[in-house]
């Protein structure tokens, strides 16, 4: 049973794994063929380095993921710590459910009603050159929002009361009690919601294909316009690169990780 | 109705403002392009995928070039926006929508009549594109640009490279005896191993000229005898692809496709078992010119850019790389250039020059009505799928399964509460 | 207690305002765009006009249900086995079930493409090895493979971490109770791991019916679902209304059947099904 149930798991995993191991493979195909592997070579490597696109698409692409979810955050932890206060529970369902329909929408649904908006404000103030990193910028953070909000507010929920109660009884203000002795009790729920910012942005293509612009272009874009063309090999790459990265924080994160924050870990779910 | 459009223009203006505003911040606004000598202008070109010769493969890089000759002769840097569209059809929206400008533009022949119909380009001067006399007199006062003004060339375009339609095939996988016609798109033989084109206008084009229609007719029977020709076609279509047919083609995946015949040579390049054909009822010949759209917002650089394009080395350079027809002498008159197609294919310059036993005709721009019309049409075949009745059967048994799971878990819930 | 001050009054507001412009407006403007005509005048047309997208409607709700059932059949079972591994294999394979999840889907899916198509390597080598080629581009079967390729992670992971959340001790009680293994299964484990499943479930079928990239590529743009309808229609601006109504109808879809299925969910309060699955484990 036991040797059946491992073979069941090889089994779905090699499946699941072929196309992208082939992917690796052949990016090292000399003559670019993902049909026959005729002979070891770096030059599509070369090639992509050399590649102003993918590099300048690679920088925006961070440029983008680090100040959406950065302001995402921000504005979705202050939120959070007014949605927590809040007294009335209408209110509070109101916006935690408006918050939460993008993440429950489909992404394309969700931009194909951002670029409305932004053509229907276009078409208002006659902007010539309106869609770009602003368009970009917004829709990265309004799907970011909602995961903030998940990670940060259990944090609150778990909150004792009577320390900030306590801390304003002591003299401070409650801002100044927000900041000293509520914020670091929530930081790890905060960076959890950075860092789920931060890769969703990272990874997003449907949000963006609708509300970019070529004069910014992110590097799920760019490789969309590479397959939609004579794709060059030197995209077979920059996939193999990105498996490697991707592999590379996933272990990190899980092993290396867990050593410090195992606590923390068990305590999230 | 008036206070609504007051809120609504109050709504979008903080709209606005919270758009803007993170652009500005971070100073990456194109607002700023104040023409100091030591700032760099972007200059947006948007043009056809593959379509200008990028610096791969030691060939010339056309925009790096024009970016160095530019600071070279005027001392003001440019950044080339180099961006691609795959169908005319796409560029127009882009146009029309008004959201985005681009500098320099290459649409096709009734696109450009349709731009110019619209207001949406900006006459050239000539002035600043002195290298307009490369371009063959016969390219002049064209059908779809003609020449109001009498100075002898297109008031808004430039010719930048032409060809036809033609179809490719695989020889391994095609016998001989079945081209020479639009046919062999609709050969069921080939079944699965066609492709046929993923816009609208030579879509159509295909079937109107194996029908013998007129491509601009007015009669929307005519549109619609197409449809019904291409509709009977798409059960037999591998799929409807626009750029992707190179990889197909190029590695077996399909074995049927029309396509332009400048980039039959370059998917030959690669795979030496693909013939073309022009096919005998006749076929489209387009020629794809440089424009500058109205909107944008430094014509003079853009006309730089459109001179350059024209004198020798780059115009060859780009003949070269797409393997498309070129209007401009320079290029013709330029011995390299004519053993270069020579080395290609033996007859890649008979293919590509001479073409004058080859039946031919050019879209023309529609009235709005008709282009509605083809919209439609479109809509229509491509929301023509079929549901098989073993789709029908699956999902039948899967909703069928999931509804017992789900009574069984109500029952379970309510006993539980009885409990 | 403690009167709120006007710091914790107004720490909710960016977030509000945002929501509003950002989340509010834009659905505002997709119903204004379904009711009105390019003139910007009230009408029904647009509506109207999407009967003559039944099948379409049809076909990508079929092709969604039935990836999201094959992800299930496979899935589940996968899930329990992992959830049976060693403490250590188990964070190696969540890793790898994870790895595909954090991958472009884009590169994913070409890369599925690559393989399969007629000049792939796939019928290379059934060609090397004498077999019939086999054509999965561009037909039903290939698209739904796409799906079943692409989302399959998202069912497993939110199975495996309800797995693994289980009580083992409740499966040792049912064994201690005379079950045999079989009715372990069905009678503990499954009804513990339903709030997983329909995470799962949610987790695929919303993506995969309002998938276009994996139609365009697997299906060579032949067979086209509401996506691909939606982006279409949202090239050309003359076509905005129409493809704002079916993305209206969509989303409505899509409302309706979340809502019936965390009906299903043992514990309703569990919010954030949508993808939010997707976060779970990158983050320490």
């Amino acid at each position: 049973m036991k040797f059946l149930s491992r073979c069941y798991i090889g089994l779905i995993f090699l499946l699941l794994y072929v196309p992208i191991l082939v992917l690796i493979v052949f990016s090292f195909n000399e003559s670019g063929s993902l049909a026959e592997f005729s002979g070891f070579s770096f030059m599509w490597y070369e090639e992509l380095f050399n590649d102003e696109e993918a590099l300048s698409s690679l920088m925006n692409s961070l440029i983008l993921a680090v100040s959406s979810s950065v302001i995402a955050t921000v504005i979705g932890t202050f939120g959070a710590l007014g949605l927590h206060r809040m007294r009335s529970k209408y209110v509070k369902g109101a916006v935690n459910t408006v918050t939460n329909i993008p993440m429950m929408n489909p992404d394309i649904v969700t931009g194909v009603s951002m670029m409305l908006l932004f053509v229907a404000v276009a078409a208002i103030v006659k902007s010539q050159s309106f869609f770009g990193f602003g368009t970009m910028l917004i829709a990265h953070v309004t799907f970011n929002l909602p995961y903030v909000l998940l990670s940060v507010m259990p944090r609150f929920k778990g909150l004792d009361k009577s320390l900030s109660e306590a801390a304003q009884d002591l003299g401070c203000t409650p801002a100044r009690a927000f900041f000293m002795v509520e914020l670091p009790e929530i930081v790890p729920g905060i960076i959890s919601g950075l860092m789920l910012g931060f890769t969703m942005s990272l990874d997003d293509f449907v949000i963006s294909h609708f509300v970019s612009s070529p004069d910014f272009q992110t590097l799920p874009l760019y490789v969309y316009n590479q397959t939609a063309h004579n794709v060059k090999f030197s995209m077979y790459a920059l996939s193999a690169l990105i498996v490697v990265v991707i592999l590379v924080i996933l272990l990190v994160v899980n092993f290396a990780g867990s050593v410090g924050s195992r606590k923390a870990s068990k305590k999230r779910r | 109705m008036k206070r609504f459009n007051f809120t609504k223009r109050i709504f979008s203006l903080v709209l606005a403002i919270f758009c803007v505003l993170p652009s500005l911040l971070l100073g990456l606004s194109g607002c700023g392009e104040a023409l100091g000598s030591g700032e760099t202008v972007t200059l947006y070109v948007y043009n056809w995928g593959e379509y200008m010769s990028d610096g791969s493969e030691g060939c010339l890089d056309a925009n790096a070039a024009f970016e160095e000759w530019y600071f070279d002769t005027y001392g003001q840097k440019v950044k080339v926006n180099y961006s691609t569209f795959s169908s005319n059809e796409s560029l127009y929206a882009k146009l029309s929508s008004g959201s985005v400008s681009y500098d320099v533009v290459v649409p096709s022949d009734y696109m450009i009549e349709r731009l110019i119909a619209e207001g949406l380009l900006a006459p050239l001067n000539y002035d600043n594109i002195s290298n307009i006399q490369n371009i063959l007199p016969e390219f002049q006062n064209a059908d779809y640009d003609p020449d109001k003004d009498g100075d002898g060339y297109n008031d808004y375009s430039v010719p930048y490279l032409y060809g036809m339609i033609g179809i490719i095939y695989n020889t391994t996988m095609v016998d001989e005896a079945d081209i020479g016609s639009w046919e062999l798109m609709w050969n069921e033989t080939y079944a699965g191993n066609i492709l046929q084109f993923n816009n609208s206008r030579d879509a159509f084009g295909t079937a109107q000229y194996y029908l013998g229609l007129d491509v601009n007719s007015d009669d929307e029977d005519d549109w619609r005898a197409a449809l019904d020709k291409l509709k009977a076609q798409k059960p037999i279509l591998q799929g409807y692809v626009m750029d992707e047919i190179y990889n197909k083609m190029e590695n077996g995946s399909a074995g049927i496709a029309a396509y332009y015949a400048g980039d039959y040579l370059a998917m030959y390049e690669n795979n030496p078992d693909l013939e073309f054909f022009y096919p005998k009822e006749g076929t489209n010949l387009y020629v794809d010119a440089m424009c500058i759209p109205k909107s944008s917002k430094n014509k003079e650089i853009a006309e730089a850019y459109i001179d350059f394009m024209l004198t020798e080395t780059p115009a060859v350079a780009n003949a070269e790389y797409t393997y498309y027809a070129s209007p401009n002498r320079v290029v013709l008159e330029n011995e390299e250039y004519i053993e270069y197609m020579g080395e290609i294919k033996d007859d890649a310059y008979e293919k590509m020059y001479n073409t004058d036993s080859v039946m031919t005709s050019s879209y023309e721009n529609l009235s709005g009505d008709k282009l509605l019309l083809i919209n439609e049409l479109w809509e229509e075949l491509k929301s023509d799928v079929t549901v098989s009745a073993g789709i029908y059967v699956i999902c039948g048994v899967i909703v069928g399964i999931v509804a017992v799971c789900a009574v069984y878990l109500m029952i379970r819930k309510q006993r539980r509460r009885i409990d | 207690m403690r009167k709120t001050s006007l710091f914790q009054k107004i720490a909710a507001a960016p977030h509000i305002l945002w929501a509003i412009l950002f989340i509010v407006a834009p659905m505002i403007f997709v119903l204004y765009f379904a009711f009105t005509d390019a003139e910007g005048k009230f009408a029904l047309a647009n509506i109207a006009s999407l009967s003559q997208y039944g099948n379409v409607f049809v076909l990508s709700i079929a092709f969604a249900l039935i990836a999201t059932a094959i992800c299930l059949v496979i899935g589940y079972p996968l899930a329990y086995f992992m959830s049976r591994q060693s403490p250590r294999a188990q964070k190696i394979l969540m890793v790898l079930v994870m790895l595909p999840m954090w991958c472009n889907l884009l590169i994913r899916t070409y890369a599925l493409m690559a393989l399969l198509d007629n000049g792939g390597l796939l019928n290379a080598l059934l060609e090397k090895l004498g077999l019939h080629k086999v054509s999965i581009v561009g037909t039903n079967f290939g698209v739904i493979l796409g799906m079943v390729y692409d989302f399959l992670p998202y069912m497993v992971l939110p199975i495996f971490t309800a797995m693994t959340k289980l009580d083992k001790r409740y499966i040792e009680a049912s064994h201690d109770l005379g079950c045999n293994g079989w009715q372990t299964m069905t009678r503990v484990i499954m009804p513990l791991t339903v709030s997983g499943v329909i995470s799962g479930i949610t987790m695929v079928f919303v993506p995969s019916i309002s998938t276009f990239y994996i139609s365009q590529k697997l299906g060579a743009g032949k067979i086209d679902l509401v996506g691909d309808t939606i982006e279409r229609l949202f090239q050309n601006p003359s076509t905005y209304n129409v493809g704002a109504a079916i993305s209206l109808v969509m989303m409505l879809l899509i409302i309706i059947s979340v809502r019936i299925m965390n009906h299903f969910s043992d514990d309703e309060r569990e919010s954030g099904h949508g993808k939010s699955g997707k976060g779970g484990g990158i983050v320490p």
